[in-house]
């Protein structure tokens, strides 16, 4: 369509929303699953932290609609941005995650509910860099993985993988170090998901997943994991073994979702959740707020939402012609894929207990923040498919 | 592309994979399994709290207060919500220590469970109940406790009501105290485990252990919401508590006093004597009008949990084991006093009552000479003088006879045993069945008993007295004990001529309680019904309406008729004024309450005589028994005799106190009130 050549040029208001703005080139269905599940997650933080502070019972969600308001205008900025020169700003984004990062475990850190992983800003807010160190290993490693700008080769080279793995070990160690068990697997299962993608050979994937159940046995009979780590990993085994130690959380979020039944007690209704049984019910553990209150109904429409996420964020990787693009749509996928089934599995115990916040649910400014700006750039490579207009 | 897309794809199957497990599990989670989570999601998130009933207080005959309630501000700590924490609740244990004032090692042993191997301080109650570490706190650190919750999870301030004995330590036995109630008692009592708020107390002796029930009230229940602290959230239901019923006695808390304090003096004035009881019966109903025992202690080291140190102390031989009511538990060999029963026996076989009897200075029993204390010689005598005058020859005559007459050594198929029955008729060697805990029932020692004891040691007598005893290094010793030995292996089953004899005046094996024996006096000179003593008189609920009226149970009548338990009165209201007590109540104005009484001088080997007096008064018409005993004081004249010389002065008001003023009497014209104190709607006392 001729007004598509018009992009950049007329009025900032026609630019904006008029025909053929990028605004009307974007993923609706995407869009509005996003907002969907930011509505949903903050009625959850609303209800899980009302009884905080007779008070002020609004005084989490107000800061939670705050992060989700700065975390859509991210979001627009980033859309309508166009991607392909992240390429080159990657290794500037990475290096600045991978700095916030030393940071945190220098004395500028700080501890909050035992996970030195946040750094004060001051006034009351406070990042917490590994959250931003996703969106950035996936940028840099889409980069290091499309050897050439153009790149046409159906195959990473083989620097392109070491460096990427190098990419990954930096910033999993820091985050190791802080340490975040959780987000470092979530680095990993993302890194393994870009290099798969990329192309290298299956023999080469096998021989990785080999060594990483290799690995994975020798860090465990070497005693390499913290004890409490080790515990969580026992307590999926066996939740009621150790009731009110380490399997307490997990038993509590069990209750807690299983007690929602199919319809949910109602939203601020639910007994488990005003009586705080469940450990950090508004960020990792807020999928048995949603458990409890809106019951099967409200857990599946969850699940689903997010899937339609990951899908429709498939779906524009495989639209896109670009490698750099696709790979960094599908880095975004496997990301939020394995948090989700993480963060939704270790609730009905069918993974172990690690501190990983449910994507567009949780409270968390910073990953509210990455969220929105990772899907804001799965947005631009949308818009940016060939035949788009 | 191709591969890239193929791998993407491959991604995309994976995720709509993953997508259906989540859903499967979530359907597995919330609807098959949803209802088994949400009878656990209310089972953690519901405690039923049982609220105890205010307990009943313990009044005397005229409302006074004997035990009452107090409020005070007590902080316990939930041990099992402290066991929940990380740190096994170390940081709440040493906030609180600051609070409190207290080092935190003191407030650890006070909630560990009680168990072998651990001492007091330590918690033997319900592990479910919050423990008390605290009582008498100030409002201040109350607040800051209750408004810091966030920093005190499991620990609560409660108003609670704890028991207060206005009278100190008067009547401390007979009161009783409370424990914390133990899991088990509370399982078999209640048939549920339930989560407690504030302690739960049992009576653990006493009155407050013979009437628990009914002074426990029924407790309240409140079914709570709590979040994971143990922090109450909402109430769900509630039944209000319903307070115990008041315990009305029949003692007189002034007489009690004059009571208590005359066995201080007496204890005070022999300073060997290592114990000593009193007891004051009302002649006419049985009911106890005082009781006391020494040593004695303040029952307020019970309230609010009792330390180590103050328990130990209790146990301990050195206080005297004061918790022991010797009113009723101690075991004494009676002396003179137990002659009313030998009297009896006397009549009751066939003996005249108004026939003259021989008071020689000694008797000859079966080879051996019985004297008089002091040689006494008064020839041919009324039995009356000889009670008068105490006169053992006379008892023993008669005892060796009954012995002979039942076959001495070889004893007859069917023996009579006249003395030994109509002891037992006197309620002697059996509990008494008073309302409270421990009677105990002395000893009647008949040829049945003799016999028993040597089935049951003759084993090891006879094993004895063929080893002998090597491990004695005296050789006389041995030797003696050698031949004691073989001597009960052969005869021990014999019921000797001595035996018969010494029983008759009160010796031997010989024992009975003070209890008993006050009863035993008010039966005779009374209606000639023995009874079973009762302290309550009466349960009746807060708002003052009765519950009940405690009856007091007739054992049975003694076995003699009017005639000769009237002349035994008669004899004995002359001793205070011209026989064996005549010294102690010199100066007694006779003439306005005439009093009568029999002495005692047990003795006991190895120790100082035991000290008896068993009275009653006034002496023609004989409303109140009043019997002391001083173990280890010496002649039943010198010590016993002097005290209830006080008691009757205390509670007729007679003669002059030590600040030389005349004695207010405790109880005018020694009648005790024989209508029940009214209650009020409110709980008060109607004056």
């Amino acid at each position: 369509m001729p007004e598509a050549m018009s992009v950049g040029r007329g009025s900032l208001a026609k630019r904006a929303v008029g025909r053929g703005a990028t605004v009307w080139k974007m993923d609706g269905v995407l869009f509005a699953a996003v907002i969907a599940l930011s509505v949903i997650g903050t009625l959850l933080v609303w209800s899980s932290t009302r009884m905080w502070s007779s008070a002020e019972p609004t005084g989490l969600l107000k800061k939670h609609v705050l992060n989700v308001c700065i975390g859509l205008a991210l979001y627009s900025a980033v859309a309508v941005y166009d991607y392909r020169r992240l390429r080159t700003w990657a290794p500037l984004f990475y290096g600045v995650a991978l700095l916030g990062l030393l940071l945190v475990i220098t004395p500028m850190g700080s501890t909050i509910n035992g996970h030195h992983s946040w750094i004060m800003l001051g006034g009351g807010f406070a990042v917490q860099p590994a959250e931003l160190a996703k969106p950035a290993l996936v940028v840099m490693l889409a980069r290091l993985l499309t050897p050439t700008a153009e790149g046409t080769k159906d195959r990473p080279t083989a620097i392109g993988v070491l460096l990427s793995l190098a990419a990954l070990g930096g910033a999993a160690v820091l985050v190791m170090l802080e340490p975040d068990l959780g987000t470092t697997m979530v680095l990993l299962a993302t890194t393994a998901g870009v290099i798969v993608f990329a192309g290298v050979r299956k023999r080469l994937v096998l021989l990785a997943v080999g060594l990483a159940v290799a690995g994975a046995a020798a860090v465990w009979s070497l005693g390499l994991l913290k004890p409490y780590q080790v515990a969580r990993f026992t307590a999926l085994m066996d939740p009621s073994s150790d009731p009110r130690g380490v399997g307490y959380n997990s038993t509590q979020a069990l209750v807690a979702v299983g007690s929602g039944e199919v319809f949910g007690k109602g939203l601020f209704h639910g007994g488990q959740t005003t009586g705080r049984f469940v450990p950090e019910q508004h960020t990792d553990f807020i999928f048995t707020v949603a458990g409890e209150e809106l019951g099967f109904l409200g857990t599946v429409t969850v699940v689903l939402l997010l899937g339609v996420v990951l899908l429709r964020g498939l779906r524009i990787a495989r639209a896109c012609d670009d490698r750099f693009g696709a790979l960094v749509a599908g880095g975004i996928v496997a990301w939020m894929a394995f948090q989700t089934l993480v963060n939704v599995g270790m609730t009905i115990g069918i993974m172990p207990i690690t501190g990983v916040p449910l994507p567009f649910v949780s409270y968390g400014g910073t990953a509210t923040f990455a969220n929105m700006i990772s899907v804001g750039i799965l947005q631009a490579i949308h818009v940016r498919r060939p035949f788009a207009a | 592309m191709t591969r890239l897309r193929g791998r993407l794809f491959a991604l995309q199957v994976i995720v709509i994979a993953m997508i259906v497990v989540l859903v499967v599990r979530l359907w597995q989670v919330q609807v098959v399994q949803g209802p088994k989570f949400v009878t656990v999601a209310t089972e953690t998130r519901t405690r039923e709290v049982r609220v105890p009933a205010l307990r009943g207080a313990i009044l005397d005959s005229s409302g006074r207060p004997l035990v009452v309630n107090r409020s005070t501000l007590v902080v316990s700590v939930d041990r099992s919500s402290l066991e929940r924490m990380p740190d096994g609740g170390d940081a709440v244990l040493r906030r609180l220590a600051a609070v409190l004032k207290k080092p935190v090692a003191q407030l650890k042993q006070q909630i560990r469970a009680c168990g072998p191997g651990v001492a007091r301080p330590c918690w033997p109650g319900s592990p479910y109940t919050p423990i008390p570490v605290a009582n008498h706190v100030n409002m201040r650190s109350a607040l800051q406790i209750m408004e810091r919750q966030e920093d005190f999870p499991g620990v609560t301030a409660e108003i609670e009501s704890l028991r207060d004995y206005p009278n100190g330590k008067d009547a401390a036995q007979m009161l009783g105290y409370l424990q914390p109630v133990t899991e088990k008692e509370l399982e078999k009592r209640e048939g549920l485990k339930a989560n407690y708020s504030g302690v739960d107390l049992t009576g653990r002796d006493g009155l407050e252990a013979v009437y628990d029930s009914a002074l426990r009230g029924t407790p309240g229940l409140r079914r709570v919401q709590v979040d994971r602290m143990g922090k109450v959230i909402t109430v769900d239901q509630q039944s209000a508590p319903t307070a115990g019923d008041i315990l009305i006695t029949s003692i007189d808390e002034k007489v009690q006093r004059v009571v208590e304090n005359s066995l201080a003096q007496a204890m005070q004035e022999v300073p060997q004597s290592d114990g000593a009881a009193a007891v004051v019966l009302d002649v006419k109903t049985g009911r106890v009008i005082a009781m006391a025992s020494r040593p004695t202690y303040d029952p307020a080291v019970w309230t609010g949990g009792i330390s180590e140190k103050d328990y130990r102390w209790l146990l301990s031989n050195k206080s005297g084991k004061p918790l022991i009511s010797r009113a009723l538990k101690g075991e004494y060999a009676p002396g003179s006093t137990f002659k009313i029963s030998s009297v009896s026996a006397m009549i009751a076989d066939g003996e005249p009552l108004h026939g003259t009897y021989q008071c020689p200075s000694s008797f000859n029993v079966a080879g051996r000479a019985f004297g008089n204390a002091g040689g006494m010689s008064l020839g041919s005598i009324s039995l009356h003088e000889a009670l008068v005058k105490s006169c053992d020859t006379v008892f023993y005559r008669a005892g060796y006879e009954e012995w002979q007459r039942d076959g001495g050594n070889k004893p007859k198929p069917h023996t009579k045993e006249p003395m030994a029955n109509m002891a037992r008729a006197f309620g002697f060697g059996k509990p008494t069945g008073i309302d409270l805990p421990g009677d105990s029932p002395g000893l009647i020692p008949d040829r049945t008993w003799k016999h028993n004891l040597w089935t049951s040691t003759k084993d090891q007598m006879c094993r004895r007295a063929k080893t002998g005893y090597p491990e004695i290094k005296d050789e006389a010793r041995a030797a003696f004990s050698k031949r004691l030995a073989n001597e009960n292996c052969l005869e021990g089953f014999l019921f000797h001529a001595y035996e018969a004899a010494n029983f008759s005046i009160g010796q031997g094996d010989v024992l009975v309680t003070p209890l008993q024996l006050a009863r035993a006096y008010a039966a005779l000179v009374g209606d000639g019904n023995l009874r079973s003593p009762r302290v309550g008189w009466a349960l009746v609920r807060p708002d003052g309406t009765l519950v009940k009226e405690i009856p007091v149970p007739i054992v049975r009548h003694l076995p003699i008729n009017d005639e000769t338990r009237t002349y035994i009165r008669k004899a004995l209201s002359e001793v205070p004024s011209d026989g064996t007590a005549a010294g102690a109540f010199r100066g007694f104005p006779m003439n306005v309450v005439k009093i009568g009484g029999k002495t005692g001088t047990a003795e006991v080997w190895g120790k100082e005589d035991t000290s008896w007096f068993a009275s009653f008064a006034p002496a023609d018409d004989p409303r109140l028994v009043t019997v002391v005993m001083v173990s280890q004081g010496g002649f039943g004249a010198a010590t016993a005799a002097p005290a209830v010389r006080r008691i009757w002065e205390g509670i007729f008001g007679l003669g002059k106190g030590e600040d030389n003023k005349p004695v207010k009497a405790a109880m005018p014209d020694g009648r005790p009130p024989t209508r029940l104190p009214v209650i009020r709607k409110d709980g008060t006392v109607a004056q």
